[in-house]
């Protein structure tokens, strides 16, 4: 029972860092990004690509993904999303949507539809004891990642002038226009950092099993669930519900290998019913 | 002349709110501007802001036009404002939403340790929510806000409204220290008597037109009544 928590939880990590990219730009903006799994894709092939091309280890690959996800992100927000904006969330769900199917026939074109994954050298294969459970490194690392990604959010919103003008934006885009800013930068710059998120992930997916161009649409869901199951206000609440999603995964795998990822379905849905503001829905 | 405003016509939509508003304020003058629900006094105050740009018509700050600048622009030129219903953020703190007005600072002398020192219960409550605080309290964040980016002008927008009478000359009370500082007040106000005594010149607007003007002391009751409801 304690080794099937433990690998949810694990497992869970990484659809924290699917997961993270989303809380913030529904946070700030009121975007809902239908194209967040894709573009996880998207940073796993990337990652692929650059790894490949320049023969870089996979953490040097990321940490050289980082800064240009930052700019694309940015760059997105900055000429394409902020003209969605609005009272009206259709514009933004239409373009996200869309901007998926282009995301999807590029990599098919680029990448045919055979998996790839990135090879994390003897990370992938390492692992450790713990008492009785034997975990693996990677997982493991990604947890860090997660935890570390979850509390560097947190501490960005809550400390920081930064911060505090996305809180701000959010709270009332008018009376944030008053204070001097400008709600189109301040857009474009939480979609850099949710960008920086979304090539982790990509990353980590891609080195934890394989990517493939089909694959965006299911791990949108998972940030999806996870968003929903830990309620939209705010970072902890994001991770604790990718953690529960994670080990109702497992506990689902562990009776048949089928209902793992309809266990978390299951989850999702009963805290729809139960809890619809979502489990720690406190407002950051 | 620190703002002049000619011809300027404003509207949202298809709906046409101001129709050639012409208006100044000096350097250093309390202006009130009166007039009853829906004569246009917010949408001018959100035309000289940036937040809705004029139609037409032309707006000089200290010689520079500013009609059709960003918002984000006009703050760091030296207009802020208190805007109607405080809109302060509640996600933030006191002194986060404090802090929030100073992004665009100019140099001067407004700063957290004066803005306490003008409403000193506001330092007892730094770090409560904004939510958490009284009307009156909530309304004295707001001004303390607006004037953490040291403006020249600053624009108060029906900062009595729903407030008890006590506390509203507690907050009136503070005003003529900005006016000593050289700071120009432009204060929208319902209650006319209470925006004859602390300015020194009104305007009148009535459906998006200046019906009168003049120094406070000077106008009777029923010119007043007659530019204020237009009988």
């Amino acid at each position: 029972m304690l080794d099937i928590l433990l690998q949810g939880l694990l497992l869970g990590s990484l659809y924290a860092l699917f997961a993270l990219g989303q809380s913030l730009m529904f946070g700030v903006m009121r975007l809902t990004n239908t194209a967040q799994g894709d573009f996880i894709i998207l940073g796993g092939f990337a990652a692929i690509s650059l790894a490949a091309a320049t023969g870089l280890s996979p953490g040097l690959t990321v940490l050289l993904m980082a800064p240009a996800a930052f700019v694309f992100g940015y760059l997105l927000q900055r000429f394409v999303l902020n003209g969605t904006l609005g009272k009206d969330p259709l514009p933004s769900l239409v373009v996200t949507f869309g901007l998926a199917i282009i995301i999807q026939n590029l990599l098919l074109e680029v990448y045919s539809a055979d998996p790839r994954s990135l090879d994390a050298g003897a990370v992938a294969l390492d692992s450790i004891t713990l008492g009785t459970a034997t975990v693996g490194t990677l997982p493991l690392l990604t947890f860090g990642v997660a935890l570390a990604a979850t509390i560097a959010l947190q501490a960005l919103f809550s400390f920081t002038a930064i911060g505090r003008s996305f809180r701000a934006v959010s709270d009332d885009r008018e009376a944030a226009q008053l204070m001097g800013i400008r709600p189109a930068i301040v857009y474009a710059q939480a979609t850099g950092l949710a960008f920086v998120l979304i090539a982790i992930a990509g990353a980590l997916q891609a080195m934890r099993t394989t990517v493939s161009p089909a694959d965006g649409p299911l791990l949108l869901l998972f940030a999806f669930e996870a968003v929903i199951i830990g309620g939209m206000g705010s970072f902890w609440g994001t991770l604790l519900g990718a953690l529960l999603l994670g080990c109702a995964q497992q506990i689902g795998f562990r009776f048949d290998p089928g209902w793992g990822i309809w266990f978390g379905h299951l989850t999702f849905l009963l805290v729809l019913l139960v809890r619809p503001q979502g489990l720690f829905p406190k407002t950051r | 002349m620190l703002l002049q405003a000619s011809a300027v016509t404003a509207a949202y939509g298809d709906a046409q709110a101001l129709f050639g508003i012409d208006l100044e304020i000096q350097a250093g003058e309390v202006l009130a501007l009166i007039g009853a629900n829906g004569a246009g006094k917010s949408t001018f105050l959100k035309a000289l802001t940036g937040l809705l740009p004029p139609k037409t018509g032309e707006i000089r700050f200290d010689g520079q036009r500013i009609d059709h600048r960003d918002a984000a622009d006009i703050v760091r030129l030296g207009i802020a404002m208190v805007p109607e219903g405080r809109r302060l953020f509640p996600s933030l703190s006191v002194e986060e939403n404090l802090q929030m007005g100073a992004l665009s600072r100019r140099a001067g002398a407004w700063n957290l340790e004066r803005v306490y020192s003008l409403f000193p219960i506001l330092k007892e409550r730094r770090h409560q929510p904004s939510t958490s605080l009284s009307g009156g309290q909530q309304q004295m964040v707001a001004i303390g806000r607006a004037l953490m980016s040291n403006p020249r002008l600053l624009l108060c927008d029906e900062i009595s409204l729903g407030l008890a009478p006590v506390v509203i000359r507690e907050i009136y009370a503070a005003l003529p220290a900005l006016q000593k500082d050289g700071m120009s007040l432009l204060i929208v106000e319902q209650d006319v008597q209470l925006a004859m005594q602390v300015s020194s010149r009104v305007v009148c607007l009535q459906e998006g037109k200046v019906s009168l003007s003049g120094k406070s002391g000077e106008l009777t009751r029923e010119q007043i009544s007659a530019a204020y409801f237009g009988v």
